[in-house]
């Protein structure tokens, strides 16, 4: 296919918007993953049982999704102690989080998605909100809200939880059980509890990403399982633990998909952006911004 | 000596009684013991809302069939078992029902997808096998007790793009280019090489030929990359998410084609066509049945009726327009086949099904030889007039109108679809 200026440019622009919903999933990844060694996979699950709050607080009263959402965050943030709290007791106290915990994890993420089919049924959901619909046009760009909306959201909620992690006090605490526990621990920090506020607070982002995902497209249990495979790649490929590599790494897959699929075809984007992956592994093996 | 002759006697007696009490005991076992129904069906994954509406559907004609004395004496039960839209659960879930539950007799479940890896397994145990929604399954097994509901007729892949390119044909002027796109999937894979034999047989010329991985999130690079194609028709095969998604990116990208549609899965479903409200119009796409004048068929009222307020309590689709009165009809096939052959022997049932044209809740049904209906009647619809996201008015005559086949035509198609009000 010919490639054209304007077309370039509106693939391009599609792909930064994507990556910013990349990014707002794969937050919590990055929290419990990069810094905490506790793999997660059930995270995606988590961001479905965000998109099914939204979803019932839009349905029930009107609200609009990303308004339910942040007022859902205490309660995903309470979600995410419990869990962890369970976690340390049974798994990581005893040594036993490698494999065990990862099972467990597993086991969460069938529960979540069997509790949610028996609650809501297995038809798609969908939220309304007064942006949803109206796309931006300048020149050959469009931004349709429904994406723009989420990725500035996101944007705003990376440089948060990144003015956090630097800036108070817990933040830098977790930063530093991520790179040494004991350390912390001789700093009279107690690191299961910085470690359970980190864990709740990458539970807490589920509940925005969630909102976001039902704005984007219609939303049913199962579709969680879709996202594990990416949201572990752009952990990886931005680097565990760095913030602003995620960000980096969430646009740069967005764009190469959205490039892809544009000019060479759908059916291709996601072996590129895979393979885009592997490439920068191999050349930086801590991934774009990862120590 | 008596004694002896009288204490054999009794025994006699005694052992006469206990036979007889056997025997009758077990009779009424046999007459009580249930057919079993056996099948699997996607209650949860992508598929789960028509998987669960078709089961909603298959409930009501047991209940409907055990009050009146069930099938052959004995009343039906169904055995079933979650595929969870997942092909690979399939072959064990058939040798279940068929080795340990020793079901009677089998349904498929629903989608071209999770009724292919059935068949080795009902082939071996030559089952009657009657397809709940498939496309061409049965097109390199031959299987002579394979029957399929949906209604494709005997060239299954032409079928589902046939009535999206004869309606759009009657644009004017009339097109000359079409832009081909699907999932990734068998389903979309057949309706599109289906799309591409027609298209050239038509002598359209394809600008845009490609497929997209069905964990898409975001389409608009797909819908840009077509519109720089400059396509009179595009043809869409999809699943509900993708259809959701490139529906919404074909309004946010403002779209300029004559006539935009095909096979797009979820536009039959009560949730989408809610969600979409005014986006769907001027879309041409298929379907089965619509509440339109020249599909009232007998009992077809009644049975929507009964599933509509099951559908909402379960959490099913709402309107129940598009599997749930096929999946009935199967059921009034496979009970009709018992009872008129009076046995659960397949090669009988089969023969029968082979023979005999049903009256059904769809309609008269009659099968070819390999199991597909003799006539096609896969309906192309086009949505016309909606406004708001109000359900009620997909009752209505008027928002669907059928635009292809001729027989059950209710009105002509509009075009172009960009100048549609949206």
């Amino acid at each position: 296919m010919e490639i054209s200026l304007d077309l370039l440019l509106s693939a391009i622009m599609a792909g930064i918007l994507l990556g910013g919903f990349y990014a707002a999933v794969t937050v919590g990844v990055s929290i419990s993953f990069g810094m905490l060694d506790i793999v997660n996979i059930a995270h995606p699950a988590f961001i479905i049982l965000g998109s099914y709050a939204a979803y019932i607080l839009n349905a029930s009263f009107g609200l609009d999704p990303i308004l339910a959402a942040f007022l859902m965050l205490p309660v995903f943030y309470a979600l995410g102690a419990a869990i962890y709290q369970i976690y340390h007791l049974v798994f990581e106290r005893r040594g036993d989080e490698a494999l065990r915990g990862l099972a467990f994890f597993f086991g969460l993420l069938f529960i979540t998605e069997v509790a949610l089919v028996l609650v809501f049924g297995v038809d798609y959901r969908f939220v309304n909100a007064a942006y949803v619909g109206i796309t931006l046009h300048y020149g050959p760009i469009d931004l349709p809200l429904r994406m723009l909306v989420p990725f500035a959201i996101s944007i705003l909620l990376m440089i948060g939880l990144q003015l956090f992690l630097s800036c108070s006090f817990i933040g830098r605490a977790i930063q530093a059980v991520s790179q040494d526990r004991l350390a912390l621990q001789l700093m009279a920090a107690n690191p299961t509890k910085i470690k359970r506020i980190a864990f709740a607070i990458s539970i807490a982002t589920a509940a925005l990403a969630g909102a976001f995902l039902i704005i984007i497209q219609p939303v049913e249990p199962s579709i969680g399982r879709d996202y594990i495979g990416r949201v572990f790649a752009i952990c990886v490929l931005g680097g565990l633990g760095s913030f602003p590599g995620l960000v980096a790494a969430a646009l740069l897959l967005g764009v190469v998909e959205s490039v892809t699929s544009t000019f060479y075809g759908p059916s291709w984007a996601p072996a590129v952006a895979f393979g885009f992956l592997l490439l920068t592994l191999a050349l930086r093996p801590a991934g774009l911004m990862g120590r | 000596m008596w004694s002896k002759a009288h204490s054999t006697m009794r025994t006699s007696l005694l052992a006469s009684l206990i036979a007889i009490a056997t025997s009758l005991f077990a009779v009424a076992a046999s007459a009580a013991e249930p057919i079993k129904i056996g099948f699997g069906m996607a209650l949860t994954g992508g598929l789960a809302g028509n998987g669960k509406a078709a089961l909603i559907a298959m409930q009501i004609w047991a209940d409907e069939v055990n009050a009146k004395g069930g099938l052959l004496g004995r009343p039906v039960q169904l055995v079933y078992y979650d595929d969870q839209t997942n092909p690979a659960t399939v072959p064990g879930i058939y040798t279940k029902l068929l080795d340990v539950d020793k079901v009677d007799l089998v349904m498929s479940g629903y989608g071209t997808n999770l009724q292919a890896p059935a068949m080795p397994i009902v082939m071996a145990h030559g089952m009657t096998f009657i397809g709940l929604f498939g496309l061409a399954v049965n097109d390199q097994f031959h299987y002579d007790r394979f029957f399929q509901m949906q209604p494709n007729g005997p060239n299954a892949k032409l079928s589902l793009a046939q009535g999206f390119f004869e309606a759009a044909m009657t644009a004017k002027p009339t097109p000359k280019t079409v832009a081909i796109v699907g999932a990734d999937a068998e389903f979309p894979k057949v309706a599109t090489e289906g799309a591409r034999e027609l298209a050239k047989k038509l002598g359209l010329k394809i600008v845009y030929d490609r497929s997209y991985p069905p964990a898409t999130v975001d389409f608009a690079p797909v819908v840009r990359a077509i519109q720089a194609a400059g396509p009179d028709l595009v043809f869409l095969a999809s699943y509900p998410p993708d259809s959701a998604g490139m529906i919404r990116a074909v309004n946010e990208v403002g779209l300029k084609a004559t006539v935009f549609g095909g096979g797009l899965i979820g536009l039959q479903f009560a949730s989408l066509k809610q969600q979409l409200g005014p986006l769907l119009n001027g879309i041409v796409y298929y379907d089965l049945y619509v509440p339109a004048p020249t599909l009232n068929f007998p009992g077809i009222a009644a049975f929507l009726a009964k599933y509509q307020p099951k559908a909402v309590a379960a959490g099913a689709d709402a309107l129940g327009f598009y599997l749930p009165p096929f999946a009935y009809a199967g059921m009034q096939i496979l009970g009709g086949a018992v009872e008129a052959t009076k046995s659960l022997d397949q090669k009988k049932i089969a023969e029968y099904i082979h023979h005999t044209t049903f009256k059904t809740v769809v309609g008269e049904i009659k099968f070819g030889p390999d199991g597909e209906w003799v006539e096609p009647r896969i309906l192309f619809v086009q949505y016309r007039g909606i406004t708001g996201h109000d359900l009620e008015q997909f009752k209505k005559v008027g928002t669907q109108v059928v635009v292809y086949p001729a027989q059950y035509k209710s009105g002509d198609l509009e075009a172009p679809f960009s100048e549609i009000k949206h």
